[in-house]
């Protein structure tokens, strides 16, 4: 649809609002924005209302209400008057939905990024098998090892380089 | 007395019954993970129980989210905050106090071990799509949840003889309040006519044979399984912990039921 929003003062198109939304940065990953996380999942116009339908990373996620406010400040500061930011959970979010540019920017700051999932892999079976490998994001080295399933926030895990003596932060697949 | 449950409940009933079953087990289960932030063993597992904690109570929010919806409620808080013991409807499992480390990771395995399973159970049932799409979501983090406290029951019981013994302990402690989760009351059984929810005493089989190779796996014995099994809390009747659980987690927000971060 390309129907724009209008107010008594302006007229914005989708795409704005959009771009709008990109200058919103994750809380906990200052490296991403709100929409290349997948946070975002859709915009729509009812009557003169701007509805911002976002999902959640994991059910716990504190950061989630902080965003919200985040989205909400933004949409105010660019003079939007009428709006509402509804959480949905039809879909449920998956790390799949991180473009490959915010992969590489996780990377580059630090953060193993998440391998794509397959929803064919066998979980009890797999309980079982060996480790899976995490390519240390400092230095490509295969050497590394998981300290603990849960890092500094529910996204991530914590690992450690045998190479370069680092820890790393993994960001889960989900 | 509560009333003897018929039958006669409207969808719209059944549906929230389901959902609070579903979010009390959660909320009370990460209330009492929580206790340990601060306290864990090590930080590594400091973080981990919070961790999950939080992914508990998250999923506990979303279910009651959706059920004042359904029901017309401000928001989730009100289940939290303004229900007594009775009304809770989690199994007394979760409510036990939190025990010492090896207890808590029992717990924490043999309650994720059930939501596993009874998680892909509702996936391939429920038709309602908000709360499909909630359960799918849950179930991803509850194989997180799963990983983490096989891999601690594997090397407690497998660990040093202090150890082994305090897992096995908590694992002989703990069993007679596993009989409830595979209960089935009138309310379930009309719930699964309605394909919200489905018959957890067929979860019981992969349940125990998946508990039982993990227990040889860390050289510990399995308890006899054919002794006194605890009941009645899906209908309300908890044990003496519960309330004073609720005392605690309750207590200021209705001290200040208008209380803001602000």
């Amino acid at each position: 649809m390309t129907q724009d929003y209008m107010n008594t003062k302006q007229t914005i198109s989708k795409s704005k609002i959009w771009s709008w939304l990109e200058e919103v940065i994750d809380p906990e990953i200052p490296v991403l924005n709100v929409v290349e996380m997948g946070i975002v999942r859709d915009l729509e116009f009812e009557d003169d209302n701007v509805i911002v339908k976002i999902t959640p990373t994991y059910s716990g996620c504190p950061a989630m209400n902080a965003i919200e406010l985040e989205i909400q400040k933004k949409l105010k500061e660019k003079g939007i008057e009428n709006f509402r930011v509804v959480t949905d959970y039809k879909e449920s979010w998956t790390t799949d939905w991180m473009t490959d540019h915010a992969k590489k920017k996780l990377k580059d700051y630090g953060i193993a990024p998440p391998e794509k999932t397959s929803a064919n892999d066998d979980f009890l079976k797999n309980l079982k098998g060996s480790q899976k490998i995490v390519p240390c994001p400092w230095c490509d080295s295969m050497d590394t090892f998981l300290e603990s399933e849960f890092g500094s926030t529910a996204c991530k895990s914590q690992y450690y380089c045998n190479d370069c003596d680092q820890p790393f932060e993994h960001f889960k697949c989900i | 007395m509560s009333k003897k449950i018929t039958n006669t409940k409207t969808d719209k009933e059944l549906i929230i019954e389901i959902l609070l079953r579903l979010a009390d087990d959660r909320l009370i289960h990460g209330h009492r993970l929580s206790e340990w932030t601060g306290h864990g063993p090590e930080l590594e597992e400091d973080l981990a129980l919070a961790n999950v904690a939080l992914d508990m109570i998250g999923h506990a929010a979303a279910l009651y989210r959706y059920a004042a919806v359904i029901e017309g409620n401000p928001d989730e808080d009100y289940y939290a905050y303004f229900r007594d013991d009775i009304d809770f409807k989690n199994v007394a499992m979760v409510e036990l106090p939190k025990g010492d480390f090896a207890y808590t990771i029992t717990r924490q395995f043999l309650f994720s071990v059930y939501s596993y399973f009874l998680y892909e159970k509702l996936i391939e049932t429920v038709e309602n799509e908000q709360f499909n799409g909630m359960l799918q979501k849950h179930f991803k983090e509850i194989k997180y949840h799963l990983r983490h406290s096989r891999e601690w029951v594997l090397r407690l019981g497998d660990g040093t003889k202090e150890s082994h013994e305090r897992i096995q302990n908590a694992f002989d402690e703990i069993w007679m309040y596993t009989g409830e989760l595979f209960s089935m009351d009138e309310t379930e059984h009309t719930a699964i006519e309605k394909n919200l929810f489905v018959d957890v005493s067929e979860l019981k089989a992969p349940w125990l044979e998946f508990v039982k190779e993990t227990l040889e796996e860390a050289t510990l014995s399995l308890p006899d399984d054919d002794q006194y099994m605890f009941t009645g809390s899906r209908q309300g009747r908890h044990t003496e912990h519960l309330g004073h659980l609720l005392a605690q987690m309750q207590f200021l927000r209705r001290s200040y039921p208008d209380a803001d971060w602000k």
